[in-house]
């Protein structure tokens, strides 16, 4: 049973004065769907622009009512978030659903010490009593691995490295145990040792208390160490679902046998050239007019501009979601490498 | 094979006549054009514009003529209510009000927009030189800088004003631009010291491109955006000080050429009986100095880089 | 071809941390280069590896003179930088040029893509008449792959990497030496990316030249480096061959880091053996005594540590490492051990560096970790 059951999202951009511009509305997610269990660790990967975030944000409501078109439905144990009032979901989030965003200082209140930001939220969706959420704040900064709780509680986020503020942005979104936490791009800004370090911290919460996490990067490097289920997402949609290990072993969509190939990476053999994929997002076709990706494809055939190719099981891997009309072969991939 | 290709030629071929070399002011300019805010502004500004060049043919009456003067009566406190060929009326020694305001369009734009290119051109060199030498020049430039600014605008307006023996209308320009300096100086400096901390002025640096050549060609021009801005919006404020001096009575007192602001002055004596005489040329400077500030805030809103799409 | 064409000798860069309202008072100093010697040979790529705030990108700056280094030599091609100042300094900057991480903001966006390709040849007097530089802009187009329509076009109306390449074609105008790469590719979405290594790496056979590549990112830096140099916090701690390093790391920050890059391979994934560094980066306004990674090491031991700075040294042909017990780690007579994390302060200081062509490369360098 899933706790988390995303269908069909849609979010439509409407930039002001479209209509007197006659600019065309733009679909930043088109009908994106996929299921999180509980404990499970679900990614969500592709480049800039997407639609992971927008994805994130409109589960979590955090997206302006205005300008903004949400369709679909995302049920969160049984309930439709889409249709919560913004006081509803207030609730919610922090409660059950927790977010951790890339940028931790400007997710931070840069005025208010970061014990109170911790024990606000305990105050406020658990009612817990002020000196009560004092000590479980500190115990929370303690688990996140900040050191010295007690004298970090009254310190302000500028006092922090970017490593801790990551952290406390953590402790926070974890303060009232939530059953889901979306992590978006949480170690982009990070440094690569500190990066190392939050990844291990998020694994670590994810083993001990059983939340469900959504793990949303640009980082393929990142999805293979920490998911179990990886969606790939291009021009908005989702192109490839799989469980991690089958995903990067046989990699099926074009786009994300494209990815693996073009990064180079610590373990394989030096000297060796990179296959990039050509062109850029600029290049894709919309999405009505066959597949995005096409344009950029290296196994494009006609019906990949005649036919907007549809999310279906893999007729060779099962356990496997493809949108994709000619899918890399074992033989293409074996050329490779 | 082929269908595929050539279709998608043909998207990439209509993506790629869209916007062939389309410059950032080019870009700013399409987006203006369809602003409302941006619409109305321009066309308050271009209106009275016009009326001021046209005045001379538009207005009927010698501004200076006190032809309904027989109408005037002093012991009455009367004055010639609108009448025909004087739709409103004369003010209070018979002077055709009308061909007052239009002809007081002239001076008051004159005065607005040449104190605003004064200091403008003060606030330019200084501002250069302070944000392209730094060291000592700049804090000097820029304590002096402070200094002005530390005085409200008006009051040093009217003892720089004060300082003339003579007060005219060139006076009034001098004051309210001198005025202005500071103002540009230290936006042109901030916008300049942002470009030189900027990775594409050390980009030239580094391709050895001479210190002249960075702050003519690339510090300079990405630092006037902000600086144009401010230009519309000063033009309001120096109308409003320009009319603020000529009020106080440090205007050209010779009265035949009116301006607005002095006109203001005069009426505030009758300002009781006849609210009216006040009422014009208030109501025109409010309305041309809106007009000016609508511009600015679209321009503003233009050259944004974060409104860029 | 071969020789060195670049040699840093105990290069320091250090930077004021100035206070005050009226007069401006210093009251310490950003540590962010302190005393790097390496050499450049020419025709290869080396490349400086490091996390924000280590220094990397104020060594390649000061390298470039682009920030003014606080005491020791840079001699390219025989010739010292130190004391070159003004118009010889400025001819000599063709031989020398730079691409930068972000290709928006080092593109002035109003000139269009000729001015900006013709503005170094203009500077050095390379601009010989119309049409040779128009024939001369076209194919620099094409060999990083743009069109040649892009000459007429603004940097704006370009994506990410395709402005990446007019930066590199920008840099190739003048026809230099060498080219320090301040992070190339971070900035680009990872499907870009791999576009512009391997146009950094065509380039670099068809013009003959020398690269210095800065980069946070191991992967990137091992793929397009033939040697590499590691900086922690304003030094040098490891410097080898790119195999070598990824083969044999002797320094224990390098090993940290080399341990964090996340790869692209659950099954490897799951199996690695992480060394985790607790706590975070000290500040370089304050580093630490003896060794600078001596508060985060796993492999610190009681005496030397703390007390003692270590100087690289060559511990295998050609592989040099500043680490008092390298030889021992490396045979495994001293093993890693837990490490508590010590509180770092930040931004107590309030660094304000005002000197803007002093100023840091980065914010990051500015404010510390």
């Amino acid at each position: 049973m899933a706790l988390l059951e995303v269908r069909d999202l849609s979010v439509v951009f409407r930039s002001r004065g479209h209509q007197r511009t006659g600019e065309q509305p733009v679909a930043a997610v088109d009908g994106v769907s996929f299921d999180v269990a509980p404990g499970q660790t679900v990614g969500l990967v592709g480049e800039s622009g997407c639609g992971k975030s927008v994805t994130a944000m409109s589960i979590m409501g955090l997206l302006p009512k205005r300008g903004n078109q949400v369709t679909g439905s995302a049920r969160f144990d049984g309930t439709e978030l889409l249709s919560l009032s913004d006081r509803q979901m207030r609730d919610r989030r922090g409660r059950d659903l927790g977010m951790v965003f890339q940028d931790p200082l400007s997710s931070l209140n840069p005025v208010v010490p970061i014990g109170l930001q911790v024990t606000e939220v305990l105050e406020r969706h658990q009612g817990t009593p002020r000196k009560q959420a004092a000590m479980e704040a500190a115990e929370l900064l303690d688990k996140v691995g900040i050191p010295d709780p007690r004298r970090r509680l009254s310190e302000y986020p500028h006092q922090l490295s970017g490593g801790m503020r990551q952290r406390a942005l953590i402790a926070i979104a974890l303060a009232c145990r939530p059953r889901l936490l979306i992590a978006d791009e949480p170690t982009t800004a990070l440094d690569v040792t500190i990066q190392a370090q939050i990844l291990a911290l998020l694994a670590e919460l994810v083993r001990d208390t059983g939340t469900a996490l959504i793990m949303i990067t640009h980082d393929l490097g990142v999805v293979a160490g920490l998911c179990d289920e990886v969606n790939v997402l291009y021009a908005g949609r989702v192109v490839e679902r799989a469980k991690r290990h089958d995903l990067f072993a046989a990699p099926r969509h074009p786009y994300t046998h494209g990815l693996l190939s073009s990064i180079p990476r610590l373990d394989s053999p030096r000297g060796e050239r990179l296959v990039p994929i050509k062109g850029s997002v600029a290049d894709n076709i919309p999405w009505q007019n066959g597949c995005a990706f096409a344009p950029r494809c290296p196994n494009a055939i006609d019906t990949c501009v005649e036919v907007t190719p549809e999310m279906a099981v893999d007729p060779l891997v099962s356990r496997r979601l493809l949108r994709c009309h000619n899918p890399v072969t074992a033989t293409q991939r074996e050329a490779l490498t | 094979m082929t269908a595929r290709t050539d279709k998608i030629d043909e998207l990439a071929q209509r993506a790629a006549e869209s916007d062939a070399g389309v410059s950032l002011a080019a870009a700013a300019w399409r987006r203006l054009r369809r602003n409302p805010v941006f619409l109305v502004g321009a066309g308050i500004v271009v209106l009275f514009v016009v009326l001021a060049i046209l005045s001379p043919l538009l207005a009927a009456h010698d501004p200076a003529d006190p032809m309904l003067g027989d109408q005037v009566v002093r012991a009455r406190n009367e004055i010639p209510p609108p009448q025909p060929g004087h739709p409103l009326g004369g003010d209070q020694v018979g002077r055709d009000l009308l061909s007052r305001l239009l002809v007081g369009a002239q001076q008051t734009l004159l005065v607005g927009v040449l104190a605003t290119l004064i200091g403008l051109a003060g606030g330019l060199v200084l501002g250069t030189l302070a944000g392209a030498l730094s060291g000592w020049v700049d804090t000097v430039v820029m304590r002096a800088v402070d200094v002005m600014l530390s005085i409200p605008g008006l009051l040093l307006a009217v003892s720089i004003g004060a300082l003339f023996a003579q007060p005219n209308q060139y006076t009034v320009i001098l004051a309210v631009a001198i005025v202005q300096i500071p103002v540009f100086a230290r936006l042109l400096r901030g916008s300049m010291l942002a470009q030189r901390h900027s990775d594409h002025v050390l980009a030239a640096r580094a391709l050895g491109v001479r210190q002249r050549a960075i702050v003519f060609r690339h510090m300079l021009p990405n630092s006037l955006g902000p600086v144009i801005v401010q230009a519309t919006l000063v033009l309001a404020i120096a109308i409003i000080e320009a009319a603020g001096l000529s009020f106080l009575g440090l205007g050209n007192p010779d009265d035949r050429l009116p301006e607005w602001g002095q006109m203001l002055g005069q009426a505030q004596n009758v300002i009781d009986s006849h609210p009216q005489l006040a009422f014009w040329p208030a109501g025109c400077i409010i309305v041309v100095a809106l007009g000016f500030t609508l511009v600015g805030e679209s321009l503003r809103e233009a050259l944004d880089p974060k409104s860029r799409r | 071809m071969t020789g060195t064409l670049v040699e840093v000798d105990d290069l320091k860069v250090h930077f004021p941390i100035r206070r005050g309202v009226v007069l401006d008072r210093t009251i310490g100093y950003v540590y962010a280069v302190d005393g790097v010697d390496l050499a450049i040979r020419r025709g290869e790529t080396y490349g400086l590896v490091g996390e924000s705030g280590c220094g990397k990108s104020t060594l390649g700056r000061a390298m470039l003179k682009l920030t003014p280094p606080t005491a020791g030599r840079v001699v390219f091609d025989g010739i010292d930088l130190s004391t070159m100042r003004g118009e010889r300094l400025r001819t000599m900057r063709r031989r020398m040029q730079m691409v930068f991480q972000d290709p928006m903001s080092s593109l002035d966006p109003r000139q269009s893509v000729e001015s900006l390709l013709v503005e170094g040849m203009r500077a050095h007097g390379l601009d010989t008449g119309r049409e040779a530089t128009t024939k001369r802009l076209r194919s620099l187009l094409s060999s990083v792959g743009l069109p040649s329509t892009s000459l007429r076009r603004y940097p704006h109306e370009f994506s990410g990497g395709q402005r990446q390449r007019i930066g590199i074609a920008r840099a190739l105008t003048v026809e230099p030496e060498l080219i320090v790469a301040d992070e190339p590719v971070s900035a680009l979405d990872v499907s870009v990316q791999a576009q512009v290594i391997n146009l950094l790496e065509d380039l670099q056979r068809e013009f003959g030249l020398t690269y210095l590549v800065i980069a946070h990112d191991l992967a990137v830096v091992r793929h397009i480096c033939d040697r590499v140099g590691v900086m922690y916090l304003g030094g040098l701690v490891e410097e080898t061959t790119s195999d070598q390093l990824y083969a044999e790391p002797l320094h224990p920050y390098t090993r940290a880091l080399l341990s964090a890059v996340p790869v692209p391979d659950p099954v490897l994934e799951d199996r690695r053996e992480r060394v985790l560094l607790t706590g975070d980066l000290p500040s370089p306004a304050n580093p630490p005594s003896g060794c600078r990674f001596h508060t985060r090491c796993p492999w610190r031991q009681q005496q030397r540590c703390d007390t003692e700075r270590p100087v690289l040294r060559e511990i295998a042909p050609g592989h040099r490492a500043a680490c008092h017990f390298a030889e021992d780690i490396r045979a495994g007579r001293i093993h890693p051990h837990e490490v508590r994390a010590e509180l770092v302060e930040q931004g107590g200081e309030g660094m304000r560096v005002d000197d803007p062509l002093a100023g840091p490369a980065s914010i990051t360098e500015a404010l510390g970790p």
